[in-house]
């Protein structure tokens, strides 16, 4: 018999601290797995954010610096100055790159910065208790919309990917999800992608994966997969959103 | 014929490998809880298993290790 399938060398054997049926834990298997596919385990350096994601740097097996919130595409930028023959990523939920960390993911991707970041768009604020995100849907209950995000007082949900596609500098930006195994497959493939752009030197890559926060939604984790499903994409639609020539 | 092994402690109860197995062998196990304090995955049926590594791509917490 042969091994189809094994967890990634280039997660370590610390167990993931996320809640039960958390993607955040499928989007970390994906990124790693990309990592040792494309053979570059000894060249990874990852920047974590402020966020459920504030550990990442216990579960990826490479060097990882934890920046302040928001700023990782700035502590990107500078490691991947310093070391340009190294393969450089950001992971960064929606509070973190989205809200306080609007200017730095903006200018990172107009500079086009030759790194990659891994955006988990989950809605909401996980790790402070479910507060609205500037990602919240329109009606969506949180601790801090508890009657449904109205437009008239918050606008519109903002679309990252569609924002960072206008962008110059960008190379390769994709949406994908997590919903189920297909497209966890298509997600793998979109890291792989957009990390090869980097490798490539074509500038700044970004993959946006619709998530979930089975906790803050109040969904058991099969039911936050069928609402992403039925009203994530219908507004983030799925797919890639600039690419340049690899 | 294929092989599961889990790695029950690191197993979160979540129940998303359950939707995504085609065979549907596998339960969470209500006679046993794990070093979490959670009812750990298990397999009612090996003989039916098929490797294909679906529950294996869906489980965010990275339990299982599949060979055919
Ligand atoms: C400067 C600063 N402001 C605010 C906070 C509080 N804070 C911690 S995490 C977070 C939002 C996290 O949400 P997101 O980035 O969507 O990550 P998730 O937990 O949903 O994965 C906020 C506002 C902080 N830690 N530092
Ligand atoms: S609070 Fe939400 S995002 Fe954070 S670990 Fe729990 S389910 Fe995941
Ligand atoms: S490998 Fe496929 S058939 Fe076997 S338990 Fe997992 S999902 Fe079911
Ligand atoms: S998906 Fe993983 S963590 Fe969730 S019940 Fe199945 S084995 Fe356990
Ligand atoms: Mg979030």
């Amino acid at each position: 018999m042969a091994v189809v399938f094994e967890k990634t060398k280039m997660l370590t054997d610390v167990p993931f601290h996320y809640c039960p049926g958390c993607t955040h834990g499928i989007a970390h298997r994906l990124l790693a797995e990309a990592i040792e596919e494309l053979g570059k385990e000894d060249e990874a350096i990852g920047v974590a954010p402020v966020g459920c994601a504030v550990f990442a740097y216990n579960y990826f097996n490479c060097d990882m610096m934890e920046a302040a919130h928001g700023r990782a595409p700035a502590v990107a930028t500078g490691i991947k100055r310093v070391h340009p023959d190294k393969l450089v990523f950001t992971y960064q939920g929606d509070g973190d790159l989205a809200s306080i960390g609007t200017a730095e993911i903006i200018h990172a991707a107009a500079r086009g910065e030759k790194i990659t970041t891994i955006f988990i768009n989950n809605a909401i604020y996980g790790m402070t208790g479910g507060q609205m995100a500037p990602t919240t849907l329109e009606g969506q209950v949180t601790t801090t919309s508890p009657y449904g995000r109205k437009k008239e007082h918050c606008g519109l949900p903002i679309k990252m990917s569609e924002i960072i596609a206008t962008l110059d500098g960008a190379a390769y930006v994709e949406r994908v999800s997590m919903h189920d195994v297909p497209n966890i497959i298509k997600a793998k493939n979109a890291i792989k992608k957009a990390l090869q752009y980097q490798i490539a030197g074509k500038g700044f890559s970004f993959i946006e994966l619709l998530s979930t926060c089975p906790t803050n939604w109040g969904m058991t984790p099969a039911d936050a997969l069928e609402w992403l499903k039925d009203n994530m994409i219908p507004y983030y639609p799925l797919g890639v959103k600039k690419e340049v020539e690899l | 014929m294929a092989k599961l092994t889990i790695n029950e402690d690191a197993c979160k109860g979540c129940s998303l490998c359950t939707r995504v197995c085609p065979k549907h062998i596998l339960e969470l196990n209500r006679e046993k809880l794990n070093a979490k304090g959670y009812h750990p995955i298990h397999c009612i049926n090996m003989d039916e298993c098929i490797g294909c590594a679906s529950c294996a791509r869906m489980c965010p917490d990275v339990v299982f290790t599949v060979e055919r």
